[in-house]
Protein backbone atom coordinates (compact mmCIF):
# COMPACT_ATOMS: atom_id res chain seq x y z
CA UNK A 1 0.00 0.00 0.00
CA UNK A 2 1.30 3.37 -1.09
CA UNK A 3 2.19 5.68 1.86
CA UNK A 4 1.73 9.32 1.58
CA UNK A 5 4.12 11.26 3.54
CA UNK A 6 3.62 14.92 4.07
CA UNK A 7 6.60 17.63 4.33
CA UNK A 8 5.13 20.41 6.70
CA UNK A 9 6.66 22.85 9.28
CA UNK A 10 4.39 25.88 9.95
CA UNK A 11 6.84 28.59 9.11
CA UNK A 12 8.98 29.24 5.80
CA UNK A 13 12.00 28.82 4.70
CA UNK A 14 13.48 26.21 7.29
CA UNK A 15 13.80 23.76 4.28
CA UNK A 16 11.05 22.27 3.65
CA UNK A 17 10.97 22.06 -0.25
CA UNK A 18 15.16 21.09 0.27
CA UNK A 19 14.01 18.21 2.75
CA UNK A 20 11.55 16.96 0.34
CA UNK A 21 13.23 16.91 -2.76
CA UNK A 22 16.45 15.08 -0.68
CA UNK A 23 13.77 12.94 1.06
CA UNK A 24 11.94 12.00 -2.17
CA UNK A 25 15.75 11.37 -4.22
CA UNK A 26 16.52 8.74 -1.56
CA UNK A 27 13.46 7.10 -0.61
CA UNK A 28 13.97 6.34 -5.09
CA UNK A 29 17.54 5.87 -4.76
CA UNK A 30 16.88 2.71 -2.77
CA UNK A 31 14.31 1.57 -5.24
CA UNK A 32 11.39 2.61 -3.84
CA UNK A 33 8.59 4.52 -6.83
CA UNK A 34 8.31 7.83 -5.39
CA UNK A 35 6.57 10.83 -6.49
CA UNK A 36 6.98 14.46 -4.75
CA UNK A 37 4.22 16.77 -5.10
CA UNK A 38 4.75 20.34 -5.08
CA UNK A 39 1.50 22.18 -3.09
CA UNK A 40 2.98 25.52 -3.11
CA UNK A 41 0.59 26.16 -5.75
CA UNK A 42 1.24 30.07 -6.88
CA UNK A 43 4.97 29.81 -5.76
CA UNK A 44 6.45 26.72 -7.58
CA UNK A 45 10.23 25.93 -6.47
CA UNK A 46 10.35 22.40 -6.14
CA UNK A 47 11.17 21.29 -9.81
CA UNK A 48 13.72 24.36 -9.42
CA UNK A 49 15.17 22.20 -6.65
CA UNK A 50 15.00 19.54 -8.51
CA UNK A 51 16.66 21.12 -11.80
CA UNK A 52 13.46 20.22 -14.22
CA UNK A 53 11.99 24.07 -14.13
CA UNK A 54 11.96 23.70 -17.72
CA UNK A 55 10.27 20.69 -18.53
CA UNK A 56 7.25 21.74 -16.71
CA UNK A 57 4.24 21.50 -19.07
CA UNK A 58 1.13 20.70 -17.45
CA UNK A 59 0.77 20.98 -13.43
CA UNK A 60 -0.66 20.18 -10.62
CA UNK A 61 -3.63 22.47 -11.03
CA UNK A 62 -4.26 21.19 -14.32
CA UNK A 63 -4.62 17.87 -13.47
CA UNK A 64 -6.80 19.09 -10.55
CA UNK A 65 -9.13 20.75 -13.13
CA UNK A 66 -8.89 17.33 -15.70
CA UNK A 67 -7.47 19.51 -17.93
CA UNK A 68 -4.51 17.31 -18.37
CA UNK A 69 -3.69 13.51 -17.66
CA UNK A 70 -1.68 12.87 -14.82
CA UNK A 71 0.83 11.02 -17.09
CA UNK A 72 1.26 14.37 -18.95
CA UNK A 73 2.45 16.55 -16.17
CA UNK A 74 4.33 13.78 -14.28
CA UNK A 75 8.42 14.76 -15.12
CA UNK A 76 10.65 12.20 -14.51
CA UNK A 77 13.52 12.86 -12.62
CA UNK A 78 17.10 12.92 -15.11
CA UNK A 79 18.95 11.00 -12.32
CA UNK A 80 16.91 8.43 -10.75
CA UNK A 81 14.48 5.86 -12.52
CA UNK A 82 11.99 5.39 -9.85
CA UNK A 83 11.54 9.28 -9.41
CA UNK A 84 8.68 11.78 -10.72
CA UNK A 85 7.61 15.24 -9.83
CA UNK A 86 4.39 16.85 -9.75
CA UNK A 87 4.92 20.44 -10.32
CA UNK A 88 3.01 22.66 -8.74
CA UNK A 89 1.84 25.78 -11.05
CA UNK A 90 2.78 29.23 -11.31
CA UNK A 91 -0.06 31.23 -12.19
CA UNK A 92 -3.05 29.93 -10.08
CA UNK A 93 -3.29 30.41 -6.33
CA UNK A 94 -4.03 27.82 -3.52
CA UNK A 95 -8.43 28.04 -4.10
CA UNK A 96 -7.64 25.83 -6.89
CA UNK A 97 -6.83 22.85 -4.16
CA UNK A 98 -10.02 21.19 -3.28
CA UNK A 99 -10.61 18.28 -1.19
CA UNK A 100 -12.29 16.08 -3.61
CA UNK A 101 -9.55 16.75 -5.99
CA UNK A 102 -6.41 16.19 -4.60
CA UNK A 103 -7.92 12.78 -3.09
CA UNK A 104 -8.41 12.06 -6.43
CA UNK A 105 -5.05 12.27 -7.65
CA UNK A 106 -3.63 11.02 -4.53
CA UNK A 107 -5.83 7.73 -5.14
CA UNK A 108 -4.82 7.57 -9.14
CA UNK A 109 -0.51 8.10 -7.73
CA UNK A 110 -1.37 5.22 -5.12
CA UNK A 111 -2.03 2.58 -7.72
CA UNK A 112 2.24 3.06 -9.19
CA UNK A 113 4.12 4.43 -6.47
CA UNK A 114 4.95 3.40 -2.81
CA UNK A 115 5.71 6.89 -1.57
CA UNK A 116 3.71 9.98 -2.69
CA UNK A 117 5.73 12.78 -0.54
CA UNK A 118 3.90 15.87 -0.48
CA UNK A 119 6.06 19.65 0.23
CA UNK A 120 3.81 21.63 1.75
CA UNK A 121 3.37 25.39 1.86
CA UNK A 122 4.31 27.59 4.94
CA UNK A 123 1.41 28.74 6.88
CA UNK A 124 -1.56 27.04 8.15
CA UNK A 125 -3.55 28.27 5.25
CA UNK A 126 -5.93 25.80 2.58
CA UNK A 127 -2.53 25.08 0.61
CA UNK A 128 -0.82 23.30 3.99
CA UNK A 129 -4.40 21.87 5.09
CA UNK A 130 -4.84 20.18 1.84
CA UNK A 131 -0.88 19.07 1.94
CA UNK A 132 -1.02 17.03 5.47
CA UNK A 133 -4.92 16.09 4.92
CA UNK A 134 -4.39 12.54 3.21
CA UNK A 135 -1.25 11.99 5.06
CA UNK A 136 -0.27 8.98 6.30
CA UNK A 137 2.82 9.84 7.50
CA UNK A 138 4.45 13.55 8.27
CA UNK A 139 8.32 14.99 8.26
CA UNK A 140 8.11 17.84 10.41
CA UNK A 141 10.89 20.31 9.53
CA UNK A 142 12.22 22.61 12.70
CA UNK A 143 14.91 25.12 12.66
CA UNK A 144 16.90 25.13 15.89
CA UNK A 145 14.79 28.57 16.73
CA UNK A 146 11.88 29.60 19.41
CA UNK A 147 9.76 30.38 16.68
CA UNK A 148 10.23 27.82 14.02
CA UNK A 149 9.72 25.42 17.09
CA UNK A 150 6.41 27.41 17.98
CA UNK A 151 4.99 26.88 14.23
CA UNK A 152 6.03 23.30 13.65
CA UNK A 153 3.85 22.77 17.52
CA UNK A 154 1.03 24.07 15.90
CA UNK A 155 0.93 22.37 12.71
CA UNK A 156 1.68 19.44 15.01
CA UNK A 157 -1.65 20.26 16.82
CA UNK A 158 -3.39 20.61 12.89
CA UNK A 159 -1.97 17.13 11.90
CA UNK A 160 -3.77 15.68 15.31
CA UNK A 161 -7.03 17.69 14.85
CA UNK A 162 -7.81 18.39 11.53
CA UNK A 163 -6.10 15.31 9.02
CA UNK A 164 -8.32 12.80 7.76
CA UNK A 165 -7.39 10.16 9.94
CA UNK A 166 -7.97 12.73 12.99
CA UNK A 167 -11.27 13.24 11.89
CA UNK A 168 -12.52 9.64 10.65
CA UNK A 169 -10.83 8.38 14.12
CA UNK A 170 -8.10 6.46 12.51
CA UNK A 171 -4.41 5.21 13.55
CA UNK A 172 -3.42 9.00 14.38
CA UNK A 173 -0.83 10.46 11.12
CA UNK A 174 2.96 9.20 12.24
CA UNK A 175 5.11 12.16 13.02
CA UNK A 176 8.91 12.30 12.25
CA UNK A 177 11.01 15.38 13.68
CA UNK A 178 13.72 16.85 10.89
CA UNK A 179 16.22 19.28 12.72
CA UNK A 180 17.57 21.50 10.05
CA UNK A 181 19.98 24.20 9.47
CA UNK A 182 21.66 22.68 12.68
CA UNK A 183 25.01 24.47 13.70
CA UNK A 184 26.67 22.69 16.52
CA UNK A 185 28.89 25.43 17.23
CA UNK A 186 26.32 27.99 17.75
CA UNK A 187 24.54 25.44 19.85
CA UNK A 188 27.66 24.96 22.35
CA UNK A 189 27.87 28.97 22.48
CA UNK A 190 24.29 28.51 23.29
CA UNK A 191 23.04 30.96 20.85
CA UNK A 192 20.73 28.15 19.02
CA UNK A 193 18.67 25.55 20.77
CA UNK A 194 20.44 21.80 21.04
CA UNK A 195 18.74 18.91 19.77
CA UNK A 196 17.50 18.26 23.40
CA UNK A 197 16.03 21.13 23.45
CA UNK A 198 13.69 21.22 20.38
CA UNK A 199 13.18 17.55 20.91
CA UNK A 200 11.54 18.54 24.53
CA UNK A 201 9.31 21.19 23.30
CA UNK A 202 7.87 19.19 20.58
CA UNK A 203 7.88 15.74 21.97
CA UNK A 204 8.02 13.33 18.91
CA UNK A 205 10.71 10.93 17.67
CA UNK A 206 13.88 12.49 16.15
CA UNK A 207 14.26 11.20 12.44
CA UNK A 208 17.60 13.29 11.96
CA UNK A 209 19.37 16.13 12.19
CA UNK A 210 20.78 18.54 8.82
CA UNK A 211 23.70 20.75 9.40
CA UNK A 212 24.16 23.70 8.01
CA UNK A 213 26.20 23.27 5.06
CA UNK A 214 26.85 25.58 2.26
CA UNK A 215 26.42 22.75 -0.40
CA UNK A 216 22.84 23.34 -0.03
CA UNK A 217 22.79 26.88 -1.05
CA UNK A 218 24.73 25.47 -4.48
CA UNK A 219 22.86 22.50 -4.66
CA UNK A 220 19.50 24.44 -4.53
CA UNK A 221 20.94 27.15 -7.23
CA UNK A 222 22.54 23.92 -9.74
CA UNK A 223 18.96 22.12 -9.36
CA UNK A 224 20.63 19.16 -8.01
CA UNK A 225 19.11 17.62 -4.65
CA UNK A 226 22.26 18.08 -2.29
CA UNK A 227 21.84 14.18 -1.32
CA UNK A 228 23.48 13.10 -4.65
CA UNK A 229 26.64 15.55 -3.01
CA UNK A 230 28.54 12.29 -1.15
CA UNK A 231 31.01 14.76 -0.08
CA UNK A 232 28.43 17.24 1.85
CA UNK A 233 27.74 16.13 5.56
CA UNK A 234 23.84 17.84 4.59
CA UNK A 235 23.56 15.18 1.79
CA UNK A 236 25.30 12.57 3.73
CA UNK A 237 22.97 13.21 6.98
CA UNK A 238 20.15 13.30 4.54
CA UNK A 239 20.69 9.41 3.63
CA UNK A 240 20.85 8.72 6.93
CA UNK A 241 17.69 9.89 7.27
CA UNK A 242 16.08 8.10 4.57
CA UNK A 243 17.84 5.32 5.87
CA UNK A 244 16.40 5.72 9.45
CA UNK A 245 12.89 6.22 8.12
CA UNK A 246 13.06 2.45 5.57
CA UNK A 247 13.91 1.18 9.27
CA UNK A 248 17.66 0.60 9.77
CA UNK A 249 19.62 1.58 13.03
CA UNK A 250 21.49 4.45 11.74
CA UNK A 251 23.44 6.83 14.73
CA UNK A 252 22.76 10.54 14.64
CA UNK A 253 25.84 12.17 13.14
CA UNK A 254 27.03 16.47 12.68
CA UNK A 255 25.37 16.75 16.17
CA UNK A 256 29.10 18.22 17.95
CA UNK A 257 31.34 21.06 17.11
CA UNK A 258 34.02 19.35 14.37
CA UNK A 259 37.38 18.85 16.30
CA UNK A 260 39.69 20.46 14.00
CA UNK A 261 42.65 17.73 13.25
CA UNK A 262 46.67 19.33 13.79
CA UNK A 263 47.46 19.22 9.88
CA UNK A 264 44.11 21.20 9.02
CA UNK A 265 45.32 23.54 11.97
CA UNK A 266 48.80 24.14 10.39
CA UNK A 267 47.63 23.94 6.36
CA UNK A 268 44.10 25.39 6.71
CA UNK A 269 41.51 23.86 4.53
CA UNK B 1 -23.00 34.14 42.12
CA UNK B 2 -23.92 30.44 42.92
CA UNK B 3 -24.45 27.59 40.43
CA UNK B 4 -27.39 25.59 40.91
CA UNK B 5 -29.30 22.89 39.62
CA UNK B 6 -33.55 22.82 39.09
CA UNK B 7 -34.96 19.54 38.17
CA UNK B 8 -38.04 18.71 37.03
CA UNK B 9 -38.92 14.81 36.21
CA UNK B 10 -42.16 14.52 34.80
CA UNK B 11 -43.12 14.33 31.31
CA UNK B 12 -46.12 15.44 29.19
CA UNK B 13 -46.43 14.44 26.05
CA UNK B 14 -49.25 13.91 23.46
CA UNK B 15 -49.02 12.58 20.03
CA UNK B 16 -49.79 14.29 17.32
CA UNK B 17 -49.94 17.73 18.78
CA UNK B 18 -48.13 21.17 17.62
CA UNK B 19 -46.26 21.06 21.06
CA UNK B 20 -44.57 18.71 23.66
CA UNK B 21 -44.01 19.26 26.94
CA UNK B 22 -41.21 18.21 28.64
CA UNK B 23 -39.04 18.76 31.74
CA UNK B 24 -35.06 19.00 31.67
CA UNK B 25 -32.08 19.75 33.33
CA UNK B 26 -30.65 23.23 33.38
CA UNK B 27 -27.61 24.37 35.89
CA UNK B 28 -28.15 28.40 36.12
CA UNK B 29 -25.97 30.82 37.58
CA UNK B 30 -27.88 32.19 40.75
CA UNK B 31 -27.38 36.32 41.43
CA UNK B 32 -28.09 36.66 44.68
CA UNK B 33 -29.02 40.24 45.51
CA UNK B 34 -28.07 42.39 49.13
CA UNK B 35 -28.44 45.18 48.35
CA UNK B 36 -32.00 47.12 46.81
CA UNK B 37 -29.84 49.87 45.58
CA UNK B 38 -29.92 49.28 42.14
CA UNK B 39 -26.74 52.02 41.46
CA UNK B 40 -24.63 49.30 44.09
CA UNK B 41 -25.47 46.57 42.06
CA UNK B 42 -24.69 47.65 39.02
CA UNK B 43 -21.34 48.80 39.91
CA UNK B 44 -20.67 45.62 41.68
CA UNK B 45 -21.68 43.41 38.40
CA UNK B 46 -19.67 45.63 36.07
CA UNK B 47 -16.85 44.57 38.26
CA UNK B 48 -17.24 40.99 38.69
CA UNK B 49 -18.28 40.31 34.80
CA UNK B 50 -15.31 41.50 33.35
CA UNK B 51 -13.35 39.66 35.13
CA UNK B 52 -15.12 36.56 34.84
CA UNK B 53 -13.78 37.02 30.91
CA UNK B 54 -17.16 37.18 29.00
CA UNK B 55 -18.84 33.76 30.30
CA UNK B 56 -21.86 35.20 31.75
CA UNK B 57 -22.18 37.04 28.19
CA UNK B 58 -26.21 36.22 27.44
CA UNK B 59 -26.21 33.89 30.73
CA UNK B 60 -29.56 33.04 31.82
CA UNK B 61 -29.62 33.89 35.45
CA UNK B 62 -32.06 33.31 38.92
CA UNK B 63 -32.10 36.28 40.64
CA UNK B 64 -31.95 34.98 44.86
CA UNK B 65 -33.86 37.62 46.93
CA UNK B 66 -33.41 35.73 50.54
CA UNK B 67 -31.14 38.12 51.52
CA UNK B 68 -33.28 41.21 51.00
CA UNK B 69 -36.18 40.06 53.08
CA UNK B 70 -35.04 42.19 55.78
CA UNK B 71 -34.75 45.13 54.03
CA UNK B 72 -38.07 47.69 54.40
CA UNK B 73 -36.83 49.30 51.07
CA UNK B 74 -38.83 48.01 47.95
CA UNK B 75 -36.88 46.44 44.82
CA UNK B 76 -37.41 48.43 41.90
CA UNK B 77 -37.60 45.35 39.20
CA UNK B 78 -37.53 47.58 36.10
CA UNK B 79 -34.77 49.00 37.01
CA UNK B 80 -32.72 46.00 38.01
CA UNK B 81 -34.01 44.12 34.87
CA UNK B 82 -32.58 47.31 33.09
CA UNK B 83 -29.05 46.76 34.91
CA UNK B 84 -29.06 43.29 34.20
CA UNK B 85 -29.71 43.93 30.32
CA UNK B 86 -26.83 45.60 29.98
CA UNK B 87 -24.45 43.36 31.41
CA UNK B 88 -25.81 41.03 28.76
CA UNK B 89 -27.62 38.71 31.58
CA UNK B 90 -30.85 36.68 30.62
CA UNK B 91 -33.27 37.44 34.25
CA UNK B 92 -35.93 33.84 34.04
CA UNK B 93 -36.62 34.14 37.20
CA UNK B 94 -36.85 34.71 41.22
CA UNK B 95 -36.64 32.73 44.28
CA UNK B 96 -36.92 32.85 48.18
CA UNK B 97 -38.68 36.24 47.72
CA UNK B 98 -41.26 37.61 49.73
CA UNK B 99 -44.85 37.15 48.89
CA UNK B 100 -45.15 40.96 47.78
CA UNK B 101 -41.48 40.65 45.67
CA UNK B 102 -42.71 37.63 44.27
CA UNK B 103 -45.76 39.01 42.87
CA UNK B 104 -43.78 42.16 41.81
CA UNK B 105 -41.57 39.68 40.02
CA UNK B 106 -44.80 38.12 37.97
CA UNK B 107 -45.49 41.67 37.18
CA UNK B 108 -42.21 42.27 35.63
CA UNK B 109 -42.53 39.02 33.60
CA UNK B 110 -40.19 36.50 35.85
CA UNK B 111 -40.82 33.53 36.54
CA UNK B 112 -41.05 32.94 40.65
CA UNK B 113 -38.93 29.39 41.40
CA UNK B 114 -39.57 27.59 44.20
CA UNK B 115 -35.83 27.16 45.66
CA UNK B 116 -36.15 23.90 47.29
CA UNK B 117 -32.77 23.17 46.12
CA UNK B 118 -31.47 26.01 48.35
CA UNK B 119 -31.18 23.56 51.05
CA UNK B 120 -28.22 21.99 49.67
CA UNK B 121 -26.30 25.16 50.17
CA UNK B 122 -24.43 24.31 53.22
CA UNK B 123 -24.53 27.85 54.49
CA UNK B 124 -28.17 27.59 54.83
CA UNK B 125 -28.27 24.38 56.32
CA UNK B 126 -26.76 25.80 58.69
CA UNK B 127 -28.96 28.10 59.95
CA UNK B 128 -31.78 25.49 59.17
CA UNK B 129 -31.81 24.93 62.85
CA UNK B 130 -33.17 28.15 63.80
CA UNK B 131 -35.68 27.90 61.46
CA UNK B 132 -35.75 28.13 57.79
CA UNK B 133 -38.32 31.16 57.77
CA UNK B 134 -35.33 33.12 59.40
CA UNK B 135 -33.80 35.61 57.20
CA UNK B 136 -29.77 34.67 56.89
CA UNK B 137 -27.44 36.44 58.20
CA UNK B 138 -24.98 38.08 56.06
CA UNK B 139 -21.61 37.22 56.37
CA UNK B 140 -19.71 38.80 53.79
CA UNK B 141 -16.56 38.70 55.31
CA UNK B 142 -16.52 34.51 54.80
CA UNK B 143 -16.33 33.20 50.61
CA UNK B 144 -19.57 32.16 49.50
CA UNK B 145 -19.84 28.61 49.46
CA UNK B 146 -20.25 27.02 45.83
CA UNK B 147 -22.51 24.21 44.89
CA UNK B 148 -20.03 22.52 41.99
CA UNK B 149 -21.23 20.12 40.08
CA UNK B 150 -17.71 18.37 39.30
CA UNK B 151 -18.95 14.82 38.48
CA UNK B 152 -17.07 14.36 35.75
CA UNK B 153 -13.15 14.98 35.30
CA UNK B 154 -11.93 15.53 31.50
CA UNK B 155 -8.34 13.89 31.04
CA UNK B 156 -5.93 14.52 28.30
CA UNK B 157 -3.06 12.27 27.41
CA UNK B 158 -1.59 13.69 24.57
CA UNK B 159 0.29 17.06 23.97
CA UNK B 160 -1.37 20.34 23.94
CA UNK B 161 0.11 22.08 21.31
CA UNK B 162 0.43 26.01 20.30
CA UNK B 163 -3.10 27.40 19.36
CA UNK B 164 -4.70 24.49 20.99
CA UNK B 165 -7.47 25.40 23.39
CA UNK B 166 -8.79 22.64 25.56
CA UNK B 167 -11.94 23.22 27.98
CA UNK B 168 -13.52 21.14 30.65
CA UNK B 169 -16.88 22.40 31.09
CA UNK B 170 -18.21 21.57 34.76
CA UNK B 171 -15.71 19.82 35.50
CA UNK B 172 -11.54 19.35 36.63
CA UNK B 173 -9.15 18.93 34.03
CA UNK B 174 -6.40 16.81 34.11
CA UNK B 175 -3.23 16.94 31.54
CA UNK B 176 -1.01 14.30 31.69
CA UNK B 177 1.49 15.47 28.88
CA UNK B 178 3.44 18.94 28.32
CA UNK B 179 1.19 22.18 27.72
CA UNK B 180 3.15 24.02 25.35
CA UNK B 181 3.56 28.16 24.61
CA UNK B 182 0.51 29.10 23.38
CA UNK B 183 -1.63 26.65 24.33
CA UNK B 184 -4.48 27.15 26.67
CA UNK B 185 -6.31 24.83 28.95
CA UNK B 186 -9.14 25.93 30.74
CA UNK B 187 -11.54 24.67 33.59
CA UNK B 188 -14.39 25.32 35.33
CA UNK B 189 -12.80 23.23 38.10
CA UNK B 190 -9.16 22.32 39.17
CA UNK B 191 -6.72 22.03 36.47
CA UNK B 192 -3.54 19.20 37.12
CA UNK B 193 -0.68 18.96 34.71
CA UNK B 194 1.80 16.19 35.34
CA UNK B 195 4.04 17.26 32.82
CA UNK B 196 6.24 20.77 32.05
CA UNK B 197 3.43 23.47 31.88
CA UNK B 198 4.31 26.00 29.61
CA UNK B 199 1.03 27.58 28.43
CA UNK B 200 -1.62 29.16 29.81
CA UNK B 201 -4.05 27.76 32.46
CA UNK B 202 -7.31 28.90 33.79
CA UNK B 203 -8.89 27.46 36.37
CA UNK B 204 -12.23 28.09 37.65
CA UNK B 205 -13.64 30.33 35.01
CA UNK B 206 -17.00 30.16 35.54
CA UNK B 207 -16.31 31.88 39.15
CA UNK B 208 -14.97 29.25 41.48
CA UNK B 209 -12.75 30.74 43.37
CA UNK B 210 -11.77 27.50 45.60
CA UNK B 211 -10.70 26.21 42.04
CA UNK B 212 -6.33 25.19 42.22
CA UNK B 213 -4.19 24.53 39.52
CA UNK B 214 -1.16 22.00 40.08
CA UNK B 215 1.71 21.95 38.18
CA UNK B 216 4.25 19.39 38.25
CA UNK B 217 6.59 21.31 36.44
CA UNK B 218 5.78 25.21 36.34
CA UNK B 219 6.64 27.11 33.36
CA UNK B 220 3.65 28.98 32.53
CA UNK B 221 2.99 32.14 30.70
CA UNK B 222 -0.06 32.54 32.16
CA UNK B 223 -2.30 31.30 35.32
CA UNK B 224 -5.54 32.49 36.55
CA UNK B 225 -8.43 31.35 39.15
CA UNK B 226 -12.24 32.70 38.87
CA UNK B 227 -10.40 35.78 36.89
CA UNK B 228 -7.51 36.30 38.88
CA UNK B 229 -4.63 36.37 36.79
CA UNK B 230 -1.28 36.63 36.23
CA UNK B 231 0.80 36.76 33.44
CA UNK B 232 5.05 35.78 33.56
CA UNK B 233 6.37 38.14 30.77
CA UNK B 234 9.68 37.09 30.75
CA UNK B 235 9.50 33.62 32.38
CA UNK B 236 8.20 32.26 35.86
CA UNK B 237 9.79 33.67 39.04
CA UNK B 238 13.61 31.70 39.66
CA UNK B 239 12.13 30.03 43.11
CA UNK B 240 9.39 27.95 41.07
CA UNK B 241 10.19 27.68 37.94
CA UNK B 242 10.37 24.13 36.57
CA UNK B 243 9.07 23.26 40.16
CA UNK B 244 5.95 21.24 41.43
CA UNK B 245 3.40 24.04 43.03
CA UNK B 246 -0.36 24.71 43.48
CA UNK B 247 -1.72 28.09 42.67
CA UNK B 248 -4.97 28.95 44.87
CA UNK B 249 -6.90 32.17 45.52
CA UNK B 250 -6.22 33.89 49.17
CA UNK B 251 -9.20 36.31 48.79
CA UNK B 252 -8.38 38.44 45.73
CA UNK B 253 -4.45 37.64 45.90
CA UNK B 254 -3.07 34.49 43.39
CA UNK B 255 -0.95 32.50 45.90
CA UNK B 256 1.55 30.02 43.51
CA UNK B 257 2.94 27.78 46.45
CA UNK B 258 5.59 24.95 45.99
CA UNK B 259 4.54 21.30 46.95
CA UNK B 260 7.08 19.51 49.12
Amino acid sequence: MAKVIVVTSGKGGVGKTTSSASFATGLAMRGNKTVVIDFDVGLRNLDLIMGCERRVVYDFVNVLNQEASLKQALIKDKRCDNLYILPASQTRDKDALTEEGVERILNELKEDFDYIVCDSPAGIEKGAQMALFFADEALVVTNPEVSSVRDSDRILGILAAKSKRAIEGHEPIKEHLVITRYMPKRVDLGEMLSVEDVKELLSIPLLGVIPESESVLSASNSGVPVIHDDNSPSGQAYEDLVGRFMGEDIPMRFLDVEKVGLLKRIFGT
Amino acid sequence: MQTDVKESGQVYKHQNTAVELKGSVFTLPILQLRSTSIQEVDYELSKRLTKALQFFQNAPVVIDLQALHKTEDELDFSALLRVLSKQALIPVGVRNGTSQQNALALSSGLAVLKGGAAQDIPEVTAVAGQGVQKPREEKPEKPIPTLVQSAKTKVINSPVRSGQQIYATNADLIVTAPVNPGAEIIADGNIHVYAPMRGRALAGVRGDSNARIFCQNMEAELVAIAGNFRVFEESVPVNIKSQAVQIFLDGEHLVISPLK
